[in-house]
Formats: structure tokens, C-alpha cells, sequence
């Protein structure tokens, strides 16, 4: 059987557009009540593992044992599943407040963390071309001069550097130190292959040898989501917040890995939910990552750095419930150098058109001043 | 831009610099600087005992065998003190030298001619053994270097030299009559003399060549593990080196065909002169002096460059090491070497110039990172290749290690201690994370755990 990619995406054929883009209900607040949030995956997120296209006939093949999470998982959009380990998101699917983006990548082609997360990050077209980030300027863009926004972290991360008001907060210590630290030695390993493949074996020796489960994390996770609701929604709350997550390098062991990176998503994004009470209905939530992971299970049953990935969205009044993009196929003559998922929509138009719609701003506007250039 | 940057000539050829004492001025000057101002007698090694003081002490203890436990323990204890000392001199020496370059090769020699301290007797003669053996020699030449250390105790020692004896000889003959079975031939520091000191595996001598060898270098011994007479018991004799005819295989011996006659002490140091001057042994030598400064698979440019130096100046390690500054390949801006422990534990000590480190905390580290001093466990030596350094839990426990050192270096701001100590190698990668830490102390671990402090 010939899969018709477009039939399977419910016939939207064009790149990604302010048509296709999720209607969002004006609540009573008005723009006034509106709040954003970001949250970035650092290490490249596998997309193809986090909304599987099982559907796709070269899937099974390419993805060996990486494919076996999926076999009881319920087709969404007819061509995808969603990652079991996503139990809340897929409820939130169901109930229109999810909805993904496939396929999606920034400008950035090259396969650097730390330069596809710069431009990521700056909205620029090239690494360290800019000294601010695009979350910074939509903080600019917002009509309350005293709109501000908020990273939960230590320190505030590109995105959110810039002119505009913004701070930083976490916890005492978030996670622990030591954590902190061997979370920054990664970053500082992310501009030289050979010591990052040393460095994301040696964790994944240390967490098997550690027998980690995940609930320390999983409970750090909802105190994450808890923590920014509270920021965004007190009277003179941030309107924009920003949380980092990490551990989305997959090089080996990608499904003990990847999954526990997803329910500490799903937690989190649970929690954000839960203390945002009725303010949900107002707010959107943006799940990107810098790039994707390879096509093809690697040597070590993980995935390599790759190109296109899927990119999430949710919120109260998203009207979501489907997986858009156009889906560029499999075959190996349909993959980025024929290694990798091929982006066929900028996720600098997801994020510019869906900020857009969501603080209704010009979408010209949003986009020029988001990411110049582009 | 200047293909010759301090980056370079810090990391690949020193041990780094030190903040408080960074030199300026050419690269290459400062590295020859260091061959003309070469001291072989280091003030910080003046108080470590030599290697008849330590022979005489073991000797001593050997002799204490109906004594009481108390009495051995003190002499153990006391012998095993040399080797902690001459480990804590070596590293304070290679801390604070303003000399690295030197160090380097010091560090290289001895490595090449490796002793390892697991060895009963070797341990505490190790020290002196670098000292007496290979300081002098690095930019001497290589015959004299390699004549000495094979007739220092520690090597005769370590490689079973000492108990050699020939079959033939007066000893070998008495032994044989009394039945015993330990007398006789050991091959050991003859075959490795030309696997791992001068030819070099595989370039084609034979069994026989090693067996012959073993022969002519029978009688070359340690007397103080003689026991018996004219071992050099008498007061003011030589305890760590003699020549002992009786235990001298008599008769001509044939190695790499040439044949060398009855000559006693003699035979092998002129064998000893042919290795040094053999085609193979050049090549052995340029082949590991250019993967150590450049990278594991060297340039065949370099090695050649090298190996021709070596053998028109008949083994002049001063005119080798000249051509090893002079060429092109060794400063080439990739880093591809990592680090040793040993490299990387004091680069870190001279980055954080602290006096608040103990050089046996420093040792401490460096057995956790899976290199103690003078312990190859090999007479090859500890490897010199990235990939044997270069693991994801060797990697993780440096990590933790810079955490260690950090501490220790916070009242440094890492922030411009990077492009001091790494030059125009710092990058924008890790100038962005060491100035986002959270601490000084964090910001200075994350500068020395950082790929510029990994690799040079």
C-alpha cells in the first residue's frame, strides 16, 4: 500500500500557516490574562520517538527495537502514537488541549548543540549572530509595559536574555549541585563530539549502575510545573516563563532514557496545568528542542544527532487534538541527507504564528521582530 | 596568525602555565630557553636519598630475618617512605618548575625506560632511578642515557637482571652440581632491552638475538641482593651496580649478526653502543617522541624529520629534541592528544597555583584517575594513545576530580583564567559556561573539566 502522506495528515498539504494554527479562544481577561510558556528540550529530543509515525511503512524497520514502545499505543491522526510514557498528554490530546507539530526544525542545518541551541534560542540565522533572545523580544512585544518574564532556572537562558524585563529563579538548589554540575559539564561537551559521546555513555553507565527510577526526578519535574504556575499566575505574575529540560541526547539506551525524559515532561506539564487552574485556558505552552535525532536505531540503541523533530503545544483553549505538518515520509530517498527526518515546516513560523494568535499581535510583526532576518 | 601560539607551546609541549607565572614572549624561545637553562640536579630533589643510601638500607633490611616484627617494620616502613617522598618531590617539581618542557621530556624518558614500583626492591629505588639515570642524560646522548639506566639497580631489579646467571659460568657450573633449579639464564631485560628501550617490537631480531644478549649481559648485577662475599659489602663499595665474573657466560655471543668476543663486562656495552646506534632504534624513538607531542598516529613527515636527526648526530637527544620544536607538524592547532591523569592532575595544580594541595592528595587523585606514578604495570610503559586515556568512566571521575581542584582554586576568577591559561584555544563554548556558573569554585571546575584543559 502507498501511503499518501498529505491524505494521512487529514489533507492539510501546505507548510505550517496561520490557517492551520490553533484557534485560540479569547477569554474574559483578554490579552491581559494571556501567558506563555516555553519549554526547552536541550540535547536534540527524538520526535520521531516522542510522536511515533508507526503508521509510516518504513518505521518499524528503521527504528528496531526502538519501535517496540509503541505496539499497543493508539493511533492518533491516523499515521502517529504518542509515547506511552505521555499518559497525561494523551488525555489532554483527547480533549483538544495537545495538539504537535511534525517534521519541524529551526534554520539551523549543522548538528552542534550548542550552536543549534544558540540559534534556537537568539531567533538569529546563524550561531551567535545575536546577544538577545526571541522570548525576550515577545516579552518587548506585549502591550503592559509591566509585563515581565521568568526562567526557571539559575540563571536566565539566552532565549530570555535581552532589554526586556526578566529574571530567574529556582529553588534553592535545582536540581541538587552536584546534578547542576554534571548538567553544565554536558553543556560544556556539547561543542566537541568526542568528549560528549564519553560523557553521555559514562551517565547512562552511572544511572543503569545507580539503578535510578526516576521518582526523585519525577517529583523534581511537578515541583518544576508547580513552581512556574505560581510565577505565572499571581496579579503581577510573569506573563512568559521559561523551564529547561535536559537529557534528551539519547546516543544509547534511548528507550529506558527517552521515556524517562517524557514522563518527567508529562508530570511537569501536568503540574503547570493543575496550578494554573482556570487560568489553563489562557495559556500556551511551547515544547521545542534544538534539532532531531537520526532516522535509524544507531549501534547503541539509541539515535544520533539529526535534523527534523516534532514540536508540542498545549494549553486550555489550544482546540488541539491532532499532529500537523507535512509529513515528508521515510524512504530513504525522503530523508535529510538521507540520514535524517526532513523539516518541512521552520519552527520559527510555529512559535512567531502561534505567539501571534495566542497575544493576537500582528503576525508580521511577531515574526520580523522574533526572527529577523528570516 | 601565528601557527606558533602559546596554546600550543603550554599544553602539547609543558604542563600548562601557572596564572601567577605565565611567560611572554616567543613560544619557541621559551621552549629552547628551557634546553640551555637545563639543570639535571633540581634544588627540589636535593633531599631525596640516592640509590646507595637506599641499596644500603635494603640490604640492611634483608638481613633482618630472625630480627623481631618491630624491627622489620621500622626498616619497611622506612624504605617504603622513599617512594612516597620521591613521588611527592616529583609532582611538587613538576607543579612549580618554570622548566615544563624539560619536566615533559624528564617524564617522557623515564616513562620510555618504565620501571614499575609494583616490583619487589623497585619501588623505593624509583626515584633515584629518575634522578641519577635520566635527568642527566635527556639532552645528552641517547647510548649514555641507555647505558645507565641499564645498570641502575631499579631497572636491574625490576627486569630480573640481577638474578641472571650464565649456564656456563663458574656460578652457573656450582649451581648445577648442587642440584639447584632457580640458576640460570633470564631473558627478561635482554628481550625487553630490544622490544621496548632501543629496536623496537618486530623489527626483526630473533630468539637468538635475545638469547645471546641474555648472555653477555649475564654478571651485570645488584650486589646487595648477592649474599656471600665480594658481593661489595666492604664500607665505601658500590652497592647498586657490579660487575661479577663468576656469574658471566664465558665464549663469543652473536646479536644481529655481528659476533662480540669473550670480553666480560665489555660485551654488553658495546652491544649496548650498536643498539643505540641501530636504523630501527631511531625510528623507535622518533616514532614515540612524535606521537607524544603530536598525535597518536604521527605524521610520517615528523617521524622521518626525527629519525633523521637521530641518526646523523649519532643519538643527540639535544639536536632530536631541537628538530622536535622546528617541526611544522607538532604545531598543528588540533588537539588530539588527551591528557594522561598524570598530565591533566598537574596541569589542574598549576592552573588553581595553590599552596593548599598536598602533593599526596595530588597522588591520591591520580590513582583514582587510573595512573600511579612509576606503577605501569608494564614495562612499556603507560600507554601514550588517546584511546587508552580517553573512557567515559575515566572521563566522569576527572570530571569529579575538577570539582575536587576547584575548591581549592576559587580565589581565581575562571573567567579570566581561561583565556590566560588556553590562550587563543578558549572557547566561546566553554568561556559561556564557565561564566554562567553558579560559583567561583563551580566555574573553575567547569575550566578544568573543559575540553581545552582535556585535550592538548
Amino acid at each position: 500500500m502507498i501511503i499518501n502522506r498529505r491524505n494521512m495528515l487529514g489533507g492539510s498539504a501546505a507548510v505550517i500557516g496561520a490557517s492551520m494554527l490553533p484557534r485560540v479562544a479569547f477569554a474574559a481577561g483578554g490579552i491581559g490574562s494571556k501567558r506563555l510558556v516555553f519549554v526547552l528540550q536541550r540535547g536534540a529530543a527524538d520526535g520521531l520517538g516522542i510522536i511515533a509515525p508507526v503508521g509510516d511503512p518504513n518505521y518499524a524497520s528503521l527504528r528496531g527495537m526502538l519501535a517496540e514502545d509503541y505496539a499497543d499505543a493508539p493511533l492518533i491522526g491516523g499515521l502517529f502514537a504518542l509515547h506511552p510514557a505521555l499518559e497525561r498528554s494523551a488525555e489532554m490530546f483527547a480533549s483538544g488541549e495537545m495538539m504537535a507539530v511534525h517534521a519541524v526544525a529551526s534554520t539551523y542545518r549543522d548538528r552542534s548543540h550548542f550552536d543549534g541551541q544558540n540559534v534556537l534560542e537568539s531567533g538569529g540565522t546563524r550561531p551567535y549572530e545575536r546577544k538577545d533572545g526571541w522570548l525576550n523580544r515577545l516579552v518587548g512585544m506585549l502591550p503592559d509595559a509591566q509585563a515581565s518574564g521568568i526562567a526557571i532556572a539559575q540563571n536566565i537562558p539566552l532565549a530570555l536574555q535581552g532589554s526586556h524585563k526578566a529574571g530567574s529563579y529556582a529553588p534553592s538548589r535545582l536540581p541538587d549541585a552536584a546534578d547542576d554540575y554534571m548538567r553544565r559539564v554536558g553543556q560544556l561537551y556539547m561543542g566537541d563530539e568526542r568528549l560528549h559521546m564519553l560523557w553521555e555513555k559514562s551517565l547512562a553507565t552511572r544511572a543503569m549502575a545507580e539503578g535510578m527510577n526516576g521518582s526523585g526526578n519525577m517529583r523534581q519535574a511537578a515541583d518544576v510545573g508547580a513552581l512556574a504556575a505560581r510565577m505565572l499566575s499571581g496579579e503581577d505574575g510573569a506573563r512568559i516563563a521559561m523551564i529547561e529540560t535536559n537529557g534528551w541526547d539519547t546516543h544509547n539506551g534511548q528507550r529506558q532514557r527517552l521515556g524517562r525524559e517524557l514522563r518527567n515532561l508529562d508530570t511537569m506539564i501536568d503540574a503547570l496545568k493543575s496550578g494554573m487552574g482556570d487560568l489553563w485556558a489562557d495559556t500556551l505552552v511551547i515544547v521545542a528542542t534544538e534539532f532531531g535525532r537520526t532516522a535509524s536505531i544507531n549501534g547503541t540503541n539509541g539515535t544520533d544527532h539529526g535534523t527534523g523533530s516534532a514540536t508540542l503545544l498545549y494549553g486550555g483553549s489550544l482546540g488541539g487534538g491532532k499532529v500537523l505538518g507535512d509529513w515528508p515520509g521515510l524512504r530513504q530517498s525522503d530523508l535529510y541527507q538521507a540520514r535524517d527526518l526532513k523539516p518541512t515546516s521552520a519552527l520559527e513560523d510555529v512559535i512567531a504564528s502561534t505567539s501571534a494568535s495566542h497575544f493576537t499581535l500582528d503576525p508580521k510583526l511577531v515574526r520580523e521582530t522574533l526572527f529577523p532576518g528570516r | 596568525m601565528d601557527s606558533h601560539s602559546w596554546s600550543i607551546a603550554a599544553t602539547r609541549f609543558g604542563y600548562g602555565h601557572r596564572p601567577s607565572a605565565a611567560p611572554a614572549g616567543s613560544p619557541k624561545a621559551w621552549l629552547r630557553q628551557q634546553i640551555d637553562d637545563y639543570d639535571s640536579r633540581p634544588v627540589a630533589l636535593a633531599d631525596l636519598p640516592d640509590s646507595q643510601l637506599i641499596a644500603r638500607q635494603f640490604g640492611a633490611f634483608r638481613k633482618l630475618r630472625n630480627d623481631d616484627e618491630d624491627t622489620k617494620r621500622t626498616a619497611r616502613r622506612a624504605l617504603r617512605s622513599h617512594l612516597r617522598d620521591a613521588i611527592g618531590a616529583r609532582i611538587e617539581l613538576a607543579v612549580h618548575t618554570s622548566s615544563p618542557f624539560a619536566e615533559r621530556l624528564v617524564h617522557f624518558w623515564a616513562n620510555h625506560f618504565a620501571i614499575s614500583t609494583e616490583k619487589q626492591g623497585a619501588g623505593p629505588l624509583a626515584g633515584s632511578f629518575e634522578a641519577e639515570v635520566i635527568r642527566p642524560h635527556i639532552f645528552g646522548r641517547f647510548s649514555d642515557m641507555l647505558k645507565a639506566v641499564e645498570s641502575h639497580p631499579a631497572m636491574l631489579i625490576y627486569l630480573d637482571q640481577a638474578q641472571s646467571i650464565g649456564p656456563n659460568s663458574r656460578r652457573g657450573q656450582a649451581a648445577a652440581q648442587r642440584g639447584r633449579r632457580r640458576a640460570g639464564l633470564n631473558e627478561n631485560l635482554a628481550r625487553e632491552i630490544l622490544e621496548l628501550h632501543t629496536l623496537g617490537v618486530r623489527s626483526g631480531y630473533t630468539q637468538s638475538d635475545v638469547t645471546e644478549f641474555a648472555k653477555a649481559l649475564t654478571g651485570h648485577t645488584v650486589p646487595v641482593l648477592r649474599r656471600g662475599r665480594n658481593t661489595g659489602e666492604r664500607e665505601g663499595a658500590d652497592r647498586t651496580y657490579a660487575f661479577v665474573g663468576q656469574l658471566h657466560e664465558p665464549g663469543s655471543k652473536t646479536v644481529l649478526g655481528t659476533t662480540y668476543r669473550e670480553e666480560g663486562a665489555r660485551e654488553a656495552i658495546r652491544i649496548l653502543d650498536d643498539l643505540a646506534a641501530h636504523p630501527a632504534t631511531a625510528k623507535h624513538i622518533a616514532t614515540k617522541l612524535a606521537r607524544h607531542f603530536s598525535t597518536d598516529e604521527p605524521a610520517a613527515s615528523l617521524v622521518n624529520r626525527l629519525e633523521e636527526t637521530f641518526l646523523k648526530t649519532g643519538g643527540d637527544l639535544r639536536a632530536v629534541t631541537l628538530s622536535l620544536i622546528d617541526a611544522p607538524e607538532v604545531w598543528q592547532t588540533k588537539r588530539q592528544k588527551f591528557l594522561t591523569p598524570w598530565e591533566w592532575s598537574i596541569a589542574s595544580l598549576r592552573a588553581i597555583d595553590t599552596d593548599q594541595f598536598e602533593a599526596m592528595q595530588a597522588r591520591r587523585v591520580m590513582i583514582n584517575l587510573g595512573q600511579d606514578l612509576w606503577k605501569p604495570g608494564s614495562p612499556a610503559g603507560f600507554d601514550d594513545k588517546a584511546s587508552a586515556w580517553a573512557a567515559p568512566e575515566a572521563l566522569h571521575r576527572r570530571v569529579e576530580a575538577a570539582q575536587t581542584f576547584g575548591r581549592r582554586g576559587s580565589r581565581f576568577d575562571a573567567r579570566t583564567l581561561g583565556p590566560l591559561l588556553y590562550d587563543d584555544a578558549w572557547s566561546k563554548n566553554s568561556a559561556t559556561a564557565v561564566a554562567r556558573a553558579e560559583s567561583p569554585a563551580q566555574a573553575m571546575a567547569l575550566m578544568l573539566a573543559s575540553p581545552e584543559a582535556m585535550w592538548r
